[in-house]
């Protein structure tokens, strides 16, 4: 059977209107999901998570364009797809919960409205069914009074009942895939915790594949089986979450996962990484970590290391385990 | 919304009460309207007689109380030149003024919000350049310049189009445009603008996102949002070209409000200029609070503002 969706070496450019600059915001990336798996997708702000789930649902801003690769969704590849074929993939098949939910709600228009619209939109439902069902969503995301709330506008909400909101309209049509771009950022701990547990909830409940999209290692820690860490648009490492945690390949993974604070730390100062991220528009010829890497060495500033798979269903970039798996068989 | 509508009626009687006073004052400060209503030479007895008969001899204060009392009897007074009701020439020319500024208005919208639309979605090209080209032309070419280049070619040269006075469309037509024109310009700018605001937002994505067309999108999720601030500016506006209708009505002699204005200003007749700034006024007070409603009754944040 065919994974739920598969990315295979995509990339997506950012061209200027002359042409002449060219931000390789998602180059070259591939990985897998089955259908009631987690993938979490880290990364630094600007490494290209975000642009990368506006690329699988193909609503790109007019820059940006599919440069190459195949987003296969149940093996059907989305990126030959018209735009009428894939409006009727949005929403239905694959849904996107934003990163702001304070923003994400149209101030103009009814919950009810604004949840039971994709529902008449893909389903044909009539006003007052979609009404019914936005009235059962927001039971489904545990919103209290449903019937009241329903015919109340955003500006009446929390932050958190926005967000909640946002999920409802995102599984409003029962998507065999949801994606969450940092969908607790702006939330505070207990309702993060609440949110990130009714997410699960759903995905066990309509057997969803989910991929987040955040910077919070320890909500992949949770909530993943999968995890990929982007760097520079890039894939830098892949692999099954507790296997990437207890044995990075990457320099970058390590250092990531060594920034994470512990209760049992006795350090006195978190680790952090040193330098910036490099600039998206002028890329270094090598490795696009070189120039932060505690561990570089002459050939990662020269060449670019390719994909390597140091193991089965682990993905690596980088020269070091490439190297190490040469000495191993000469 | 009750208490809202109350307290804005409120600030609306407040703004009206300074604005009788200031015009009241001012006007008083171009000359004595005599000299103007006398034959030259008259005897300061003549002239006497005549301030009295007008009601200038009474103190400034006496003055003010008269024309605030008789205005709360629905009175403004007599004009000193025709000696006729105020309110009878200004209800006699409002028609005119009004069918002109509603024209003007409606030429406007129809051009200037599509315009702006389109200028929005095609960001940066081909109808986004021409609009702005449109926009500059609208802003910086003066009504009167346009009314004059207007009459000279479809009057002068075409002979298509009468080029004064009221009677039918075609009398209408050049008024309307030549007071339409910059505010077309001034609408396209603000609905193109606004547009580019909302279709960055989150919403807006979102909207995408669940599927629906692009159409739908702009008209449904962004157009209803960034129609807010153009129906303030549209609001504004209308006051205004009630106000800038002094110069199009006298290009065009079109018998509205402005020239009346304009005349009462010419022959310092008191009565006429305040009347009209009070009525004009009141009706610059009345839009706002209209406008202020209907923002209520789209956007309901503002319902719920205490």
């Amino acid at each position: 059977m065919a994974p739920l969706i598969e990315l295979r070496n995509v990339s997506t450019h950012y061209v200027s209107q002359r042409g002449t600059r060219v931000v390789r915001a998602v180059e070259d990336v591939s990985f897998s999901l089955n259908a009631g798996q987690t993938l979490g997708i880290v990364g630094e702000s600007g490494s290209g998570k975000s642009t990368l789930a506006l690329t699988l649902l193909r609503v790109l801003p007019t820059a940006a364009r599919i440069a190459g690769g195949q987003i296969l969704l149940e093996g059907d590849d989305l990126v030959p797809k018209d735009e009428e074929e894939m409006r009727r993939i949005r929403g239905k098949k694959i849904a996107m919960i934003l990163q702001d939910p304070m923003a994400s709600l149209n101030p103009l228009f009814t919950i009810g409205d604004q949840v039971g619209e994709p529902i008449r939109l893909h389903e044909g439902a009539s006003r007052k069914e979609a009404w019914r069902r936005a009235i059962d969503l927001l039971k489904a995301v545990r919103i209290p009074a449903a019937e009241t709330r329903v015919r109340q506008y955003p500006h009446e909400m929390s932050g958190g009942m926005r967000q909640r909101i946002v999920g409802a309209i995102g599984i409003s049509c029962e998507p065999r895939l949801l994606i969450a771009d940092e969908p607790t950022t702006s939330l505070d701990l207990t309702i993060q915790a609440q949110y990130l547990k009714l997410l699960r909830d759903l995905q066990e409940e309509h057997k969803l594949g989910l991929i987040f999209i955040t910077h919070n290692l320890g909500i992949v820690a949770k909530m993943c089986d999968l995890l990929v860490v982007m760097y520079a648009g890039r894939v830098v490492e892949s692999g099954p979450v507790s296997r990437v945690f207890n044995t990075p390949y990457h320099p970058y993974t390590e250092a990531l996962l060594q920034s994470i604070p512990r209760m049992s730390d006795t350090r006195e100062r978190l680790t952090a990484i040193d330098g910036q991220p490099p600039d998206m528009s002028a890329l270094p010829l090598g490795c696009a970590f070189a120039a932060r890497c505690p561990k570089v060495f002459d050939r990662c500033r020269k060449e670019a290391p390719p994909e390597f798979s140091p193991e089965e269903g682990r993905i690596a970039r980088c020269w070091l385990p490439i190297q190490a798996a040469g000495e191993a068989q000469p | 919304m009750k208490q809202y509508i109350l307290r804005r009626l409120g600030y609306s009687l407040l703004s009206l009460v300074l604005l009788s006073l200031t015009i009241f004052l001012f006007i008083r400060l171009t000359g004595d309207p005599t000299t103007l209503l006398t034959e030259p030479g008259a005897s300061a007895a003549d002239i006497e007689a005549v301030r009295h008969r007008l009601g200038l001899d009474l103190p400034l204060w006496k003055q003010y109380a008269v024309f605030v009392f008789s205005l709360l009897r629905g009175d403004l007074g007599d004009s000193f030149y025709y000696q006729t009701p105020v309110f009878e020439l200004y209800f006699s020319r409002l028609p005119n003024s009004l069918t002109l500024a509603i024209a003007a208005m409606g030429f406007s919208l129809v051009l200037g919000i599509p315009s702006g639309i389109l200028a929005s979605v095609r960001v940066g090209r081909f109808w986004d350049n021409a609009g702005k080209i449109f926009a500059l032309l609208g802003l910086s070419v003066p009504s009167f310049l346009v009314g004059l280049l207007m009459i000279l070619f479809f009057s002068v040269y075409l002979q298509w189009l009468p080029s004064s006075g009221t009677g039918g469309i075609s009398h209408l037509l050049m008024p309307a445009f030549a007071l339409g024109w910059y505010f077309a310009a001034a609408h396209m700018r603000m609905t193109r603008s606004s547009m580019l605001e909302v279709l960055g937002s989150e919403y807006v994505k979102l909207a995408r996102l669940k599927g629906l067309p692009e159409s739908m999108v702009i008209a449904k999720h962004a157009f209803k949002n960034a129609l807010i601030p153009v129906l303030t500016l549209a609001g504004i506006n209308l006051i205004q070209m009630i106000n800038v209708a002094v110069v199009v009505e006298t290009v065009f002699a079109w018998p509205g409000i402005g020239r009346l204005l304009y005349e009462g200003v010419s022959f310092r007749d008191f009565p006429v200029v305040q009347g009209i700034v009070i009525m004009g006024g009141a009706m610059i007070v009345a839009t706002n609070l209209l406008v202020d409603i209907v923002y209520a009754t789209i956007d309901p944040r503002i319902r719920m503002e205490k």
